[in-house]
């Protein structure tokens, strides 16, 4: 069986990457993926973690999260389409109305 | 004996609600409605307050109605009630207040009937009525006090009634603060009481649980005897703190007539003879007070004489007649004191009214040097102000001579022969400025201002009868004490002696010259006073009437002497240079511009500043890229992140 910590790592890097997405990029749609990504890092390390202490668990709640992300990605999308129309861009350092 | 007697309660539910209806409803309801409330419901007061009375009279002596509306204060084991008590004295009191107060309120119904303000008007001498029942039938000193506070409020409001004018404004503060100074005293001597009595686990303000442990007030009954004496050096105008009854003189002459002459001046009075057990146990403390009460009914009638302004020298009386009573308690005589203050309300009630009555017809003028000869035009107000003189003045069978009697023999039969001596010379002095008055108003040739003359007239029979009921009471009033064996003689002490008689320590020693008389020192004592008092009016009389120049003469030999009573010894000066000069100094330099400004401003300003500043520098922060706070969020999971593995790993 391979071992529990090449699971982790994947995690960890996945996530980091979402992380990183998320701070240094421009563009909404990308850092709404790069969030995508770090749901994703944390049900790999739900199930892998299940798995290993032989429990259903870390399943039922990665079920959860991808229910909820299904809503969130909707939700997400239907704002980034509203925004565009708005403001004709997806940059984030143009929306800036709550800026001083 | 003690009834427990609900509708004591209504005595004050009718002012109260007169307040409340002048107050809210009054201009929308018209003079009319506020006219009829607010003279009505002093009227059903004074109508319970006689139910009251009568039952008590049913009662047998020393018997008093009650009644606990509400408890107040409850501290630990210090308990005050809102709890109401009718006895003798409290009866005595209500009756003149309410009675009095009632005649006041109609007559102000004419008397104010072209004022635009009067649903103020009513609704703050409905206050004053109702903060005056207040203090005669609280149970205890505290609830007193609150009386006591509240007919200084209503007389403030009152004296500055008209207060566009900054003189009469600048009046009603000089009264305000002068019985502040009175009312420190007064808090303190409670305190006093209240801190003798716990030391020995006693908490109670009742006059009847105080006197229950009057032993325990020994230590402070000097103390406390005098500093309660100095809040009623302030409320009933005695030197030192009478200099405001003089200027409070400018609100409606009404107002002048029921609190600054018959009420709220005498409470002072009232007090002493309420709390008589604590005076009794502090003979040095009675010896101020009779000394005090002597100094200030002669100072105040020796400046009455040269006066001008009517309602000044009314009002000088009234701050000598209250000497006279402050002497009865101040020697023991309190019944004397107290039938002195109710027969005072009537004869000075109805001086003022009829003052009143004269300023009415005159439109307003108060100076005596523009009046004389109305004797014809206003029959009603001569003949019952000359009943009102010789009532005040003392001549036999009108109220004022039982009383100034009584007081007078009393003083004298404890042994201030001194005090007795200064008591006759100021009847005398009394019944000459008094009939000064008479005459340069009502008699001799009109000296009114020609374009006032032709309308002059009576006021009309809203103003009169309570003149005429007054002027009946002034006769009558007094014969409730007739002298000991007479009819019914002593009557009234005898009424309130289950409250107030008692021996006091060291008073009334008899003096030995009064042994070997065969007469009877009450005749003897009597006749010389009216001796003196006819001498006043007959020196009046030579004066004024006989030789008009006279006066003018008399003012012009002894100039100094007439400029010092007529300036009322420079006290107004005095009490300016010594006390509000140096107070409105520190108030400007030290505590305005020093404290004021630069401490407390400074430290306001400052902090301001720096709290300004310092946002200044922490808004550069919230740079409104959400990047910029997901990435402190990143650093702060990291952190706890890093703090769990530490805790893990060590």
């Amino acid at each position: 069986m391979t071992p529990i910590g090449y699971f982790m790592a994947l995690s960890a890097i996945l996530f980091a990457i979402g992380v990183a997405g998320v701070l240094v990029r421009r563009n909404v749609i990308v850092m709404f993926m790069s969030i995508e990504l770090m749901l994703n890092a944390v049900n790999l390390a739900f199930v892998a973690l299940g798995r290993s202490v032989g429990s259903m668990d870390g399943q039922v709640i990665v079920f959860f999260v991808m229910t909820v992300a299904a809503a969130e990605a909707a939700v997400g999308l239907a704002i980034i389409i509203a925004l565009f129309r708005n403001r004709e861009t997806v940059n984030v350092d143009e929306l800036n109305l709550l800026h001083w | 004996m003690t009834i427990d007697f609900p509708p004591l309660a209504l005595i004050l539910f009718f002012p109260a609600l007169g307040v409340v209806f002048n107050l809210f409803y009054g201009r929308k309801a018209g003079r009319g409605a506020v006219n009829f409330v607010g003279t009505s419901v002093i009227f059903l007061a004074f109508a319970v307050a006689l139910w009251a009375f009568a039952k008590l009279r049913m009662m047998p002596p020393g018997g008093a109605l009650a009644f606990t509306l509400w408890p107040w204060i409850s501290a630990g084991n210090f308990h005050v009630d809102i709890a109401l008590r009718f006895d003798a004295l409290s009866a005595v009191m209500t009756l003149v207040v309410s009675g009095v107060g009632a005649f006041i309120h109609l007559y102000s119904c004419g008397y104010m009937a072209h004022d635009e303000d009067y649903a103020r008007y009513f609704a703050y001498m409905n206050l004053f009525a109702l903060a005056m029942l207040v203090l005669v039938l609280a149970d205890n000193l505290l609830l007193m006090f609150v009386g006591w506070e509240g007919v200084g409020l209503c007389s403030y409001l009152l004296i500055a009634f008209w207060y566009s004018n900054s003189e009469f404004a600048y009046n009603g503060r000089k009264a305000f603060i002068t019985n502040r100074v009175g009312d420190a005293g007064f808090i303190l001597g409670i305190l006093t009481i209240v801190g003798a009595l716990a030391a020995h686990g006693v908490w109670t303000l009742s006059f009847v649980g105080m006197n229950a442990h009057a032993d325990l007030l020994q230590p402070v009954a000097v103390t406390a005897a005098l500093l309660l004496f100095l809040g009623a050096t302030g409320k009933s105008a005695q030197v030192p703190l009478y200099v405001w009854l003089p200027d409070a003189m400018v609100g409606p002459t009404p107002v002048s007539a029921l609190i600054h002459a018959a009420t709220m001046v005498t409470a002072g009075v009232y007090m002493i003879a309420r709390l008589n057990f604590l005076y009794r146990l502090g003979p040095d403390a009675m010896q101020v007070v009779a000394i005090i009460g002597a100094l200030t009914s002669f100072f105040a009638a020796t400046v009455a004489i040269v006066q001008s302004d009517i309602k000044r020298v009314l009002a000088y009386s009234t701050i000598s007649q209250i000497g006279y009573m402050v002497v009865g308690v101040g020697v023991g005589a309190f019944a004397a004191g107290i039938f002195h203050l109710m027969t005072h309300a009537f004869f000075k009630g109805l001086l003022f009214l009829c003052a009143g009555s004269i300023m009415h017809a005159l439109e307003g003028e108060q100076d005596m040097n523009r009046m004389g000869g109305l004797r014809r035009k206003l029959p009603i107000t001569y003949t019952t102000m000359l009943i009102a003189a010789l009532a005040i003045s003392g001549i036999p069978f009108f109220a004022g001579y039982f009383s100034k009697d009584l007081i007078l023999e009393s003083t004298y039969t404890s042994g201030h022969i001194w005090l007795w001596l200064l008591g006759l010379v100021t009847a005398g002095l009394t019944s000459f400025y008094m009939f000064r008055l008479i005459f340069v108003t009502f008699h001799g040739e009109s000296r009114v201002a020609s374009e006032k003359e032709h309308h002059i007239h009576e006021s009309p029979p809203v103003m009169t009868i309570p003149l005429i009921v007054l002027a009946v009471f002034s006769i009558i009033g007094g014969w409730v004490e007739l002298p000991e064996g007479m009819i019914w003689g002593g009557a009234f002490s005898r009424f309130l002696a289950p409250l107030v008689a008692g021996p006091v320590t060291g008073l009334m020693a008899r003096p030995a010259a009064m042994a070997g008389s065969n007469l009877s020192p009450s005749l003897v004592l009597s006749a010389v006073a009216t001796l003196t008092a006819i001498i006043g009016i007959g020196i009046a009389w030579i004066f004024y009437i006989q030789v008009p120049a006279l006066a003018g003469q008399f003012a012009e030999s002894m100039r100094a002497l007439y400029n010092v009573l007529r300036r009322k010894y420079y006290i107004d000066e005095l009490y300016d240079l010594i006390v509000s000069r140096p107070l409105f100094f520190i108030s400007t330099y030290v505590l305005h511009r020093g404290v004021d400004v630069m401490v407390i401003d400074g430290i306001a300003d400052g902090l301001g500043l720096r709290v300004e500043e310092s946002g200044e520098a922490v808004r550069k922060v919230e740079s409104g890229n959400v990047q910029h706070y997901a990435f402190v969020y990143l650093l702060g999971a990291l952190a706890v992140a890093a703090y769990y593995v530490y805790l893990v790993i060590r």
